[in-house]
């Protein structure tokens, strides 16, 4: 059965277009929902949520200080899990938080809290093929999309068996690194997507290192869409609110639809 | 390198049965696993295949024997204390770890550790340090290795400890501060794992303690079960067999993990000791961060909280899995020492034997004080695990 994170991507694709996945810190400044409200209007196709942790060790360092902050304002899961519970966003959304944080609540209850906020996915990056069984079970009792991370470090053997335990989509590490801009799109951010999209038929999207509408437009050459954190984050930090961030989404989507129609 | 026959019977490696292998899955009972981002899996399973080809390997660990022996310093002692015996009441042997090479037991998962890099056609070490005898001890093997070394460390222990960051880079290695966080050794942790994922090909994460993705717990156990094996056969010499009380501190778990393996298969009582600002054995809530399912200082939501103590080393929420897996099991308890009781402790040892313990080991000393009417009459072993040189500024500063 396709989850609604998934098809919604699907949706995306099948119009001949590339998906666009926003990173937003969920509890960063009172006006977070109405950021990830307006991210969904400006043309994301999903949005990613962070639930704030306190140590982060896939981050760099503009996305620790969002961290950071929302932590020291005494943000909670289930603060985050109670807003997006009354909320209309229009696109499915996907929390991504450290395992930590799923397993001291239980892994049942915080699946199940996921269910109830309408969230249709999760992503826990340490928590790797090997010790997903229990999370999954819980997961899939409530039909929650977990979506795994494919590294540039894999083997193609690997990368095929994360792909084949994925839902919603494959989550492709553009680098050997952490979150945050880089200058230049790294080379291995095409070449994890293409080694994705060779043993998968779910939509590989590259995150980790794309910052700008440009780099998004090139790893586009071989990805199905990308997720997009730091530079999204950053605008949070920097006050620019709801409106700030839907810029910046818009022009993501604006350089993604002007790619695929010039070709 | 050669080693003798001779030598070769008197190998100081066994095997025993409750600290033997961890299960594939990297588990001892329930505690374990790796638990990493994606991009450090091949790594933690790559090191894992090489530490246990290097380990079955006789070159290896002859190379690694003649390095504690003739590099570090091996064997430590045992010295009996007459004086501080006669003052608790209870007969007191010191391992002495403190008498190794960089002065802390810290050096023997070190040389294992940089040995198997170079095995592994690694050029560059990284490593995080609380009071920096970590950090040293990895400048130091990278500095025989002729490896390239960057030692992550909190912003607030680099203040705590500045004669050991001197040290690291008297010995040729970069000192960067952990800026997040509380800035003490579980952010050291952070930035060494985030730079870990960004350098993972050329580069190995030389951990300090029985902590972290399998198969460090394990891994860095074994290159420290020299110390229990030394300890258990002096002992076998000294006392005619295994002491009553066999006692250690721990952070992560390293010094106790070693000490202990001597023991584990024998009737001594095994007691760690942990801060009572940082008391992640005795909470017993587990987690999993760093790598490994274990026992972990959290609030209800799961954030980690701040360990505090008075000495850097011992500044860490977690514990290694396999000490959560000792104490659910019953098989070893963990104790809690507040930090007067450690000052106590540091002063007594100096005063008493003409020994400056670390504040780490002064931990283990200060629940023998502690305890000491239920030890009355017992013979007790502590491990020393380093001297206090690191730490006399430091108290120069306390008891002014
Ligand atoms: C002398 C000494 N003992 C003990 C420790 C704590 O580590 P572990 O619990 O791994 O032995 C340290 C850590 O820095 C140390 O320097």
């Amino acid at each position: 059965m396709t989850g609604v994170l998934e098809a919604a991507l699907r949706a995306r694709l099948d119009r001949g277009g590339k998906c666009l996945v926003p990173y937003l810190t969920g509890g960063l400044g009172n006006d977070w929902l109405e950021t990830v409200q307006a991210a969904a209007i400006a043309g994301a196709d999903a949005v990613e949520i962070g639930i704030p942790f306190s140590d982060p060790v896939m981050d760099g360092p503009t996305i620790q200080l969002a961290n950071d902050r929302a932590l020291a304002a005494g943000v909670t899961p289930q603060q985050v899990f109670d807003r997006l519970h009354r909320a209309d966003i229009g696109v499915p959304t996907v929390v991504m938080t450290y395992g930590n944080i799923a397993y001291r609540m239980g892994y049942q209850r915080f699946a199940a809290s996921l269910a109830r906020s309408t969230v249709a996915g999760a992503i826990l990056p340490d928590i790797p093929l090997e010790e997903l069984g229990p999370w999954a079970t819980a997961a899939d009792a409530e039909a929650i999309e977990t979506v795994l991370l494919g590294a540039p470090t894999a083997s193609d053997e690997r990368l095929a068996r994360i792909a084949q335990r994925s839902r919603g989509f494959v989550y492709a590490v553009g680098l050997l690194g952490i979150t945050g801009v880089r200058e230049q799109l790294a080379a291995s951010a095409k070449v994890i997507a293409k080694r994705l999209k060779a043993v998968t038929d779910l939509p590989v999207l590259v995150g980790v290192g794309v910052g700008t509408p440009r780099q998004a437009v090139e790893v586009c050459e071989e990805a199905d869409g990308v997720v997009v954190g730091s530079a999204m984050v950053q605008r949070m930090l920097d006050g620019a609110g709801p409106d700030g961030v839907a810029e910046l989404v818009a022009e993501f989507r604006q350089a993604l639809d002007e790619s695929t129609n010039h070709c | 390198m050669a080693v003798s026959a001779q030598e070769k019977t008197t190998h100081p490696y066994g095997n025993t049965s409750v600290m033997g292998d961890p299960s594939e899955s990297g588990r001892f009972g329930e505690f374990g696993g790796m638990f990493v981002p994606e991009t450090l899996v091949p790594a933690c399973q790559e090191l894992d295949r090489a530490f246990r080809s290097a380990w079955a390997d006789p070159v290896f660990r002859d190379e690694l024997y003649l390095l504690f022996r003739d590099y570090a310093g091996r064997p430590s002692p045992i010295t009996i204390c007459e004086n501080l015996s006669a003052e608790l009441g209870c007969r007191i042997l010191l391992k002495r770890e403190d008498l190794n090479h960089t002065g802390s037991h810290k050096i023997n998962s070190v040389l294992g550790q940089a040995l198997l890099a170079k095995r592994m056609g690694k050029t560059r070490l990284v490593a995080e340090t609380g009071a920096g005898q970590h950090g040293v001890a990895t400048a130091t093997a990278a500095a025989l290795f002729d490896m390239e070394c960057i030692v992550y460390m909190g912003e607030v222990d680099i203040r705590r400890q500045e004669l050991n960051v001197f040290r690291m880079k008297l010995l040729g290695s970069e000192v960067r501060a952990a800026q997040s966080g509380s800035q003490t050794l579980k952010d050291a942790v952070n930035e060494a794992m985030r730079h870990w994922v960004g350098a993972v090909e050329s580069t190995h994460y030389c951990l300090g303690s029985v902590m972290g993705p399998h198969p460090y717990p394990w891994m860095v156990r074994e290159f420290h079960r020299v110390i229990g094996v030394e300890a258990s056969q002096q002992c076998a010499s000294l006392l005619g067999g295994a002491p009553d009380v066999v006692v250690a501190c721990v952070g992560g778990g390293s010094n106790a993990a070693g000490i202990f393996s001597g023991f584990v298969d024998t009737e001594a009582a095994l007691v760690g000791v942990e801060p009572a600002g940082g008391a992640a054995l005795g909470r017993a809530v587990p987690g999993v961060v760093h790598g490994s399912h274990s026992y972990l200082m959290q609030d209800e939501w799961g954030q980690v909280l701040e360990a505090h103590s008075i000495s850097a080393g011992l500044d860490y929420p977690g514990v290694g899995p396999e000490h959560a897996h000792l104490a659910a099991t019953k098989r070893a308890r963990y104790e809690p020492i507040s930090d007067a009781q450690v000052v106590e402790a540091f002063q007594l040892l100096a005063r008493t034997e003409g020994i400056i313990p670390a504040l780490e080991p002064a931990h283990a000393l200060g629940w023998i004080m502690q305890a000491k009417d239920e030890l009355a009459g017992q013979t007790v072993l502590l491990n020393l695990s380093g001297r206090g040189d690191k730490d006399v500024a430091q108290m120069m500063e306390h008891l002014a």
